[in-house]
């Protein structure tokens, strides 16, 4: 049996509660300073705007194509290379005239005469309406996924396991949100929608590890809660850290060979996943200590049945 | 303790049989070909047409692979892209303007697949190149409208009841007529309440009159509206129809929206030209007591609208509509026999005959304006003076510059007008290069990803992880032939959310497996340690990926577009993965291992 983590005693987690709250601590408000402070770098699905994806035939001359632009009217447009230097993206925001949706024509007008070989391959154009309706609809998403695994979690074992739960898969959302912020990585739909994942992906972590709780519970009748705790960790520990490396594995694929459009996708699971891993385990237990989880709570003292007295 | 009745295996049988079935049109790719449909939906394609189609290739030495007619259209497979393109131009010429010959590609898989219905995955824009826009439709201008068809309606009916009225003005989608005396106000509240139930009136005693404002009850509101959404989709048809583009997709989204996808579609410019134009048709008088030099100067005379003409000057029109563009069945670009200049013909519906008819009898001598309305500006492309009363219907626009334009106004028109204008709100163009691409990126990603998987898993379990990786690649296999079946659309997020499932996938398969090695490391026989692992761990498994389940379904419920391919394909995953992961991998070690009453050893 081949094993890279035999874990065979028990590991006293629960005894760096303190340690790893404090770690938990920092970096959320870290996360929450970078989001306070830099805000999300949002893309264009939410901002609205126009954003373009141009091959040019040669080496693109990027200052001459800025001014090519702005000859025609087009203001605040940002030009940069993009994977290669033949590959251009122009950005555009959102004026007040009625026809934005031209916008990009305009462009491809204005440059298809000086660049021949020019070829479109990308155009994402979105209004300012439709950018807000988006990005209301991601919130209330995040929030609806949220409470639907919550509720779920509750059902399922107990409203403690439930908030535990969901604070520690939050912590992991709002690191993600805060790294994108600190590094001013574009964040886009795909992107939202990767978080949305892992928000579903890593209460998984958590589930392993209370199902594996509340089973200890039910059979290690001497051992105090944090003890339960320690071994439920230790048991899924070497089925964590293979499960999530699977899983990772797929992701950085998609980081090395799904180009730029998964680029940030692939970005916001691996952080997630790495999350996920110290989440579930040291900062969802800890709470669920916090909370005061009790033998009770799933062992319900046996009734006694009352026998019915019949009266003639 | 570990075996399976015979009928589970049957039943997991027959299930890979099937997804390998529908998984089977996948691997055959695509070829060229050339679709023909009609341009009226009210067409039908016969075998007539089949016959004409194959003659006309022959004709021109065209070699082709098959011809089949599908619903109503005729696909031809050719051998290449050159010869698809030559067809196409063919086919275009001899066929004439009722049909639309348009670039397609078709599965190239062999017919005995057919019958199943098993077809390649349905590609999205961002995979397979097109453009996606979706298109608001002003609905307060659709409401305006119809108010002012409520006030052009109110003359003829006060005039027809022979009560007098003062001035009819129109704030919005608000109608106020105004009256000398209570009297008259209350007789009409009663002629028309009767004769428009849509509409809610609410009587004023003002200073200077009596009032009567009227506007539209909130259901007839939405009556309104729908209708124009209605109209507006059919006339997006129309023009898509136009436009030749093989298969377009055109849904209503949401109350005021509609979604446009023209897959494989080049040149974006034109078709955004042609979906974004709002050209409608106004016929209106001109005032001809208005002061030429005050119109020069932009101040329009009251009861008038200033509106820019052909040649560069202004004229005064009525602000009341003789004639909107619904009344129009049919357009044609073509040539005034007179002088020769080119123009457009134009059909008018038996209702705008009749009012055509009429205003021209009344206005002989006075001069008629045509207003072509884009984006909300009104220009005059003609206003000719009427000769004489013109019956039947039939009217010719002449002052086009060129025949080039007659043709497109006449598209313009022929294509419907819109019964409200419509804005791109979003569009997304995908070149068909990067489609190619992003196709390519999205299999490297899967395939890299799977394979260090598949390896790691055999090296570390190595029996177990053998199966582990047999189901993992059934899981791949049975969620391909699942989007095969429901024909769901597969977008690049969608091929980034099939990677994904396939790393959580394995979750379950490692749940079970190290549940088997804790229970043989606490001293269980092998064949207990098997059914206890699995036994165990189906908990766990079910819990964690309902988690998911809920954050996929939230995600395609409140997505759009890409998200949407994402949710539908991480969602099928997880189902296919509870199947695979469990039952099929179960079926494997039952096969292996069950049948031996006294088992040593398991490698795991």
């Amino acid at each position: 049996m081949l094993e890279f983590f035999p874990f065979r005693k028990t590991i006293p987690f629960m005894s760096w509660g303190k340690m790893t709250t404090a770690i938990s601590l920092l970096t959320f408000l870290f996360a929450i300073w970078a989001l306070w402070h830099k805000g999300l770098n949002l893309g264009v699905d939410f901002t609205g705007g126009t954003v373009m994806e141009l091959h040019t035939g040669q080496i693109a001359d990027l200052p001459a194509i800025r001014t090519e632009l702005e000859k025609t009217g087009l203001t605040e447009v940002s030009v940069q290379t993009f994977g290669t230097s033949r590959d251009i993206l122009i950005r555009l925001p959102n004026k007040g005239d009625s026809n934005a949706a031209e916008t990009s024509n305009r462009v491809m007008a204005a440059l298809t005469a000086t660049h021949p070989g020019l070829e479109l391959k990308r155009v994402d154009f979105v209004g300012p309406q439709v950018g807000k309706e988006l990005y209301d609809n991601g919130a209330l998403a995040l929030l609806v996924v949220a409470f639907g695994i919550m509720a779920y979690l509750a059902i399922r074992f107990e409203w403690r396991f439930a908030v535990a739960g969901m604070l520690a898969n939050l912590h992991d959302i709002v690191i993600i949100l805060g790294m994108f912020a600190f590094f001013q990585w574009e964040f886009t739909l795909t992107v939202l929608a990767g978080v949305l994942a892992i928000l579903g992906y890593s209460v998984n972590e958590s589930v392993v590890v209370f199902d594996r709780i509340r089973e200890n519970i039910r059979k290690m009748r001497g051992a105090t809660i944090p003890h339960i705790i320690d071994d439920a960790i230790t048991r899924t520990m070497s089925r964590t850290l293979i499960t999530h490396g699977s899983t990772q594995i797929m992701v950085l694929s998609m980081l090395f060979f799904g180009g730029e459009a998964l680029h940030n996708f692939a970005l916001a699971l691996t952080i997630g996943i790495m999350f996920g891993i110290y989440s579930s385990n040291l900062v969802a237990s800890p709470l669920l200590l916090m909370f005061g989880v009790k033998r009770e709570h799933f062992i319900k003292p046996v009734e006694k049945e009352k026998k019915e007295e019949a009266v003639v | 303790m570990n075996r399976f009745p015979t009928w589970k295996y049957v039943l997991i049988g027959v299930i890979l049989v099937i997804a390998f079935l529908y998984t089977l049109p996948n691997f055959f790719g695509e070829v060229p070909a050339v679709q023909i449909s009609p341009t009226r939906t009210t067409e039908k394609v016969d075998t007539a047409l089949l016959s004409q189609v194959e003659s006309s290739l022959k004709a021109a030495s065209l070699s082709y692979q098959g011809m089949e007619l599908a619903g109503n259209s005729i696909k031809v497979r050719l051998i290449s892209t050159d010869m698809q393109i030559k067809a196409k131009d063919v086919l275009q010429n001899t066929l004439g303007e009722r049909y639309t010959v348009a670039l397609n590609l078709v599965s190239a898989s062999p017919a005995w697949l057919t019958p199943i219905h098993a077809l390649p995955m349905y590609l999205g824009l961002d995979l397979r190149g097109g453009v996606h826009f979706l298109l608001e439709v002003d609905m307060k201008a659709a409401l305006e409208k119809a108010a002012i068809r409520y006030q052009n309606d109110f003359r003829t009916e006060l005039r027809g009841e022979k009560i007098r009225y003062g001035r009819i003005n129109r704030v919005g989608s608000a109608v106020t007529v105004h009256f000398a005396t209570r009297d008259q106000r209350d007789a009409a509240a009663n002629k028309l309440e009767t004769a428009f139930t849509d509409l809610a009136l609410t009587p004023e005693d003002q200073a200077e009159g009596f009032t009567l404002t009227a506007r539209l009850k909130p259901e007839a509101q939405t009556k309104v509206q729908e209708f124009a959404l209605q109209q507006n989709i059919t006339t997006l048809r129309n023009r898509v129809n136009e436009l030749g583009v093989a298969e377009p997709v055109i849904q209503q989204q949401g109350a005021s929206r509609v979604v446009v996808q023209l897959p494989g579609v080049q040149d974006t410019a034109k078709a955004k030209d042609i979906l974004g134009r709002t050209a409608t048709l106004e016929i209106r008088m001109v005032d001809e007591q208005a002061d030429p030099t005050t119109v020069q100067q932009g101040q329009a005379p009251f009861g008038d609208d200033i509106v820019a003409s052909r040649d560069g000057g202004k004229i005064a029109v009525k602000k009341d509509v003789v004639l909107t563009g619904d009344s129009i069945t049919d357009a044609s670009p073509g040539f005034d026999s007179t002088s020769g200049q080119a123009a457009v013909h134009i059909n008018l519906d038996s209702k705008g005959a009749r009012v055509f008819k009429d205003v021209t009898r009344e206005n002989v001598g006075k001069r008629m304006a045509i207003l072509l309305i884009e984006k909300g500006v009104a220009e005059a492309i003609t206003a000719p003076v009427i000769r004489e009363e013109i019956g039947g219907g039939r009217v010719q626009i002449t002052g086009m510059e060129s025949a080039q334009e007659a043709s497109d106004v006449a598209l313009l028109l022929r294509a419907g007008a819109l019964a409200a204008p419509m804005q791109i709100v979003e569009e997304r163009t995908v070149g068909p290069s990067m489609g190619a691409e992003n196709i390519r990126k999205g299999f490297h990603s899967n395939l890299w990803g799977f394979l260090t998987v598949v390896a790691f898993m055999t090296f570390y379990y190595r029996v177990f992880g053998l199966f582990s990786s047999i189901a993992l690649a059934i899981n791949g296999l049975l969620l391909i032939a699942l989007l095969s079946m429901l024909q769901a659309t597969l977008t690049l997020p969608g091929m980034a959310a099939i990677a994904l499932t396939l790393g959580m996938a394995i979750d379950a398969n490692v749940l079970i497996n190290e549940r088997v090695r804790e229970e043989l490391r606490n001293g269980a026989t092998p064949q207990a340690a098997i059914h206890a692992g699995y036994e165990r761990a189906w908990a766990t498994i079910l819990d964690s990926n309902i988690t998911t389940l809920i954050a996929g379904i939230a995600l395609f419920w409140l997505g759009s577009g890409p998200v949407r391919g994402f949710a539908v394909v991480l969602c099928l995953g997880i189902l296919t993965s509870m199947f695979s992961a469990v039952t099929v991998s179960r079926a494997m070690v039952n096969l292996t291992y069950g049948r031996r009453a006294r088992l040593a050893k398991v490698s795991i």
